[in-house]
């Protein structure tokens, strides 16, 4: 066996042994060890990436002395690659841009269990990327919400602790519908490996046996990611979750771990139930509505909303439900909008939580619109990404955003007149409100302040925090945003790789 | 004694007069409202009571249609051992070749520690995960720390309690390191025996006090034996999967079944499995208790 195909078991097995390592280590050790880990595991995922799509090939990875269907196994594909490539990309972006906020938040006792607990969430993405048994699945998906909901409240502030609780609470809930449909899956197959369920179901479609568990077990397992993601209307964490956050926190929340949970669902439907299934094409059809109504809800209340954070946090919501109307619309050009929708938006959110917590740096520390007035101007570079992010998440060609869309246009053609119709009319109606929101929040940032009403202490001629230079940050934009650069000029390069890995997927 | 060590002595924590203030400005409450809250708050106070009978009586609809969906489910699940003929080839392959195989008597370790391994390292680090969370929400740290503790009636001066435990507490603890160290052989391994062990650390920390306790379990040994097996278990584990996958052969052999030095790494794995579950299991009461180890 070629060597390269230990790396998606490496790549766990880095990123678990570095959380055990970093928990004994003193802060800075820590930090650099994580960030070299990241790096490392970054790496694997490139070859892994480069090996499956220039063979066009896939491969399965025995945990163990044991063949098939006895023991845990893993699977790379061109679409497993690329899932753990943009997570570990983005996730290793997130770390080395928030470093300085980190710092600033943790008290230093806890600056080690932080890097762990970073570790840990990079070892259940890439676990959940890989995985070809659903019980592993189920394993990695705890260790995800557990360590997400630390990096969480290792932030004490504010509203930390109620976000915290109420992420959690939602959060269990997903995973408990979750664990149902697992066990209900082993009961009625007799399997745990994603092939033999596969085919235990379409056997049981064929002969009829077992309908109404079938049933509820594909709604259990839909209903539980979807919670866990944060589809409308279990959204209502997103908002105080990413908006008390340390900078890192919530983009790694916002932008590779509610994806880590969607990257299963749609690994379930391929390659547990079958896309063809007639329960899952239900199942998919009530996402769909509930995506659509989640594109429009969440653009409104970002509108509304007064605080830069919550706002991008609303707009987190918009965006998850883009995704569950590709899954939604189905087909070859569903699935490839919403997978570049995943890895987009994965690019995106993080660039601008912490961009945005440059420019409410420079702006005295405050995420009102109104002192955020002629942040831009105070910290440049911060401004700039800012306006990227932005302008992408609205859709403005050679941006990531734009290809996004066309995506969606694409896959909501091949449909009937009426789904046709509410998908066109969802994404008008959102870049409209993306545009109206987005828009107006760079025109803020950009006008200069000059006699500008500020609302508190904030004098903006101190720029004492704007001056110091935050290299760990521009390194995450300018990194972010060549994705973003690379997704908007050369759509056609990341969706040939995941239209022929669908091909492998399922 | 200085005024620091009576006032730390009297909150029962250790205050430090020289702790950095924390050095961003953190959003309260009050400045963090949610505006597009105002909406719905305004619909409340419209609705008033109203709305909140109709949200209750939606949630027990809800609760009440979800509880039925399961209970037919349950109802049209295949009946248990009788109609599971086609689909129980991994049970009887697990049932007949377990022992052969894995060179375990109890079959349910060797599916846990060597069909299923991977399975249960990411349950291992489940519970790694937990106490770092803990960690990260409980631990009291210099300016942070937060003055009021839990008052709860001190207990460890109890002589009955003391005696009681006295004679209790061993015989716990060998029945805790019987259950892990011969986890391969009958019923039991790693996590119900770690479970017995932490509880026996719990009986000693309730009835000789913190200054006892802490002299046993301080946190270096906590983090050193927590590291090392964890460490052990994803590096030996490793050796495995990579000696598995990559068809090599493995210098871990499965001995005879029945002897106590058998079935490969399970009874180490087990132990490293008792090791962390113990301490998670100490650490937690700890830190919910004392804040601090």
């Amino acid at each position: 066996m070629e060597f390269i195909r230990n790396f998606p078991f490496f790549s766990v097995a880095v990123f678990l042994f570095s959380a055990v390592i970093c928990s004994v280590l003193k802060p800075r050790a820590a930090r650099i060890w994580t960030t070299a880990a990241e790096a490392v595991v970054l790496a694997f995922s490139l070859s892994v990436l480069i090996y499956t799509t220039s063979g066009d090939t896939f491969f399965r990875y025995n945990m163990g002395h044991f063949d098939a269907p006895w023991s845990n196994q893993l699977r790379a594909g061109p679409v497993e690659a690329l899932a753990a490539t943009s997570f570990s990309y983005v996730l290793l972006m997130s770390h080395i841009g928030g470093i300085r906020y980190a710092k600033a938040d943790i008290e230093p006792k806890k600056q080690s269990a932080y890097c762990t607990l970073l570790n840990l969430v990079g070892a259940a993405l890439m676990a959940l990327s890989y995985t070809n048994d659903l019980f592993t699945g189920y394993v990695f998906l705890e260790i995800l919400t557990l360590s997400s909901c630390g990096v969480l409240v290792i932030r004490r502030a504010g509203r930390t602790a109620l976000a915290a609780t109420r992420y959690m609470v939602i959060n269990l809930l997903g995973s408990g519908l979750f664990l149902l449909g697992t066990c209900l899956f082993y009961g009625i197959t007799g399997h745990l490996l994603m092939e033999y369920i596969r085919d235990g179901v379409a056997t049981l479609e064929v002969t009829g046996d077992y309908a109404v568990p079938l049933t509820v077990t594909i709604g259990l397992v839909c209903a539980g990611l979807a919670i866990k993601s944060g589809l409308f209307p279990f959204h209502t964490w997103m908002p105080d979750t990413y908006g008390t956050a340390t900078p890192t926190s919530s983009a790694v929340l916002s932008g590779i771990v509610s994806k880590g949970y969607i990257f299963l669902l749609i690994k379930i439907i391929y390659r547990v139930v079958g896309v063809d299934s007639a329960a899952m094409t239900s199942a998919r059809h009530i996402l769909y509505v509930f995506g659509i109504a989640g594109i429009i809800m969440g653009s409104i209340w970002a509108m509304q909303s007064a605080h830069l954070n919550r706002m991008i946090a609303y707009s987190s919501a918009a965006q998850i439900g883009y995704v569950f109307v590709g899954i939604g619309l189905g087909g070859q050009a569903g699935f490839t909008a919403a997978l570049f929708q995943i890895i987009a938006h994965g690019l995106c959110k993080p660039l601008l939580f912490l961009s945005g917590a440059r420019l409410s740096e420079a702006s005295g520390d405050s995420t009102e619109f109104a002192d955020l007035q002629g942040a831009a101007h105070r910290n440049k570079p911060a401004g700039l990404a800012f306006a990227v992010g932005a302008l992408s998440m609205v859709g403005i060609p050679t941006l990531a955003g734009f290809a996004v869309k066309l995506f969606f246009a694409a896959a909501a053609v091949e449909h009937g007149l009426l789904v046709d119709i509410a998908t066109l009319t969802a994404l008008a109606l959102s870049t409209l409100l993306n545009a109206l929101y987005f828009v107006r929040t760079v025109i803020r940032i950009y006008t200069p302040s000059g006699n500008a009403p500020t609302n508190g202490a904030f004098a903006p001629t101190d720029g004492e925090s704007a001056r110091t230079r935050d290299p760990g940050l521009i390194a995450a934009a300018v990194g972010l945003t060549a994705g973003i650069l690379l997704l908007g000029l050369m759509p056609g390069v990341v969706s040939g790789i995941i239209s022929r890995g669908l091909a492998l997927f399922a | 004694m200085s005024i620091r060590d009576k006032l730390s002595a009297l909150l029962g924590f250790d205050i430090d007069f020289d702790a950095p203030v924390p050095p961003r400005k953190t959003e309260t409450a009050a400045e963090q409202t949610p505006d597009e809250w105002r909406f719905s708050r305004r619909i409340m106070r419209a609705g008033g009571r109203r709305l909140g009978a109709i949200y209750k009586i939606l949630g027990v609809i809800c609760s009440v249609v979800l509880m039925s969906t399961l209970l037919l489910t349950v109802a049209g699940m295949p009946r248990y051992g009788v109609d599971q003929e086609y689909m129980d080839t991994v049970t009887y392959e697990y049932i007949s070749h377990g022992m052969e195989y894995t060179g375990a008597v109890n079959i349910v370790s060797g599916i846990i520690l060597e069909y299923r391994a991977f399975d249960t390292l990411g349950e291992s680090f489940v519970l790694f995960c937990a106490v770092s969370c803990v960690l990260a929400l409980l631990r009291a740290d210099g300016a942070d720390s937060e003055p009021e503790r839990v008052e709860y009636r001190d207990i460890s001066c109890d002589p009955i309690l003391r005696r009681t435990m006295r004679a209790v507490v061993p015989i716990v603890l060998l029945y805790g390191a019987y259950v892990l160290l011969f986890g391969h052989l009958s019923p039991g391994g790693g996590f119900s025996g770690g479970a017995v062990i932490g509880a026996a650390l719990i009986m000693i920390a309730s009835a000789y006090g913190e200054d006892v306790s802490g002299r046993i379990l301080t946190e270096r040994v906590f983090k050193t034996v927590t590291t090392c097996a964890l460490s052990f278990y994803c590096l030996g584990k490793s050796y495995t999967f990579y000696t598995g996958a990559n068809g090599l052969h493995s210098v871990i052999g499965n001995g005879t079944p029945g002897n106590i030095l058998s079935a490969g790494l399970i009874m180490p794995l087990n132990v490293a499995v008792g090791m962390v579950v113990a301490c998670t299991i100490y650490g937690m009461y700890r830190m919910i208790g004392q804040r601090r180890f």
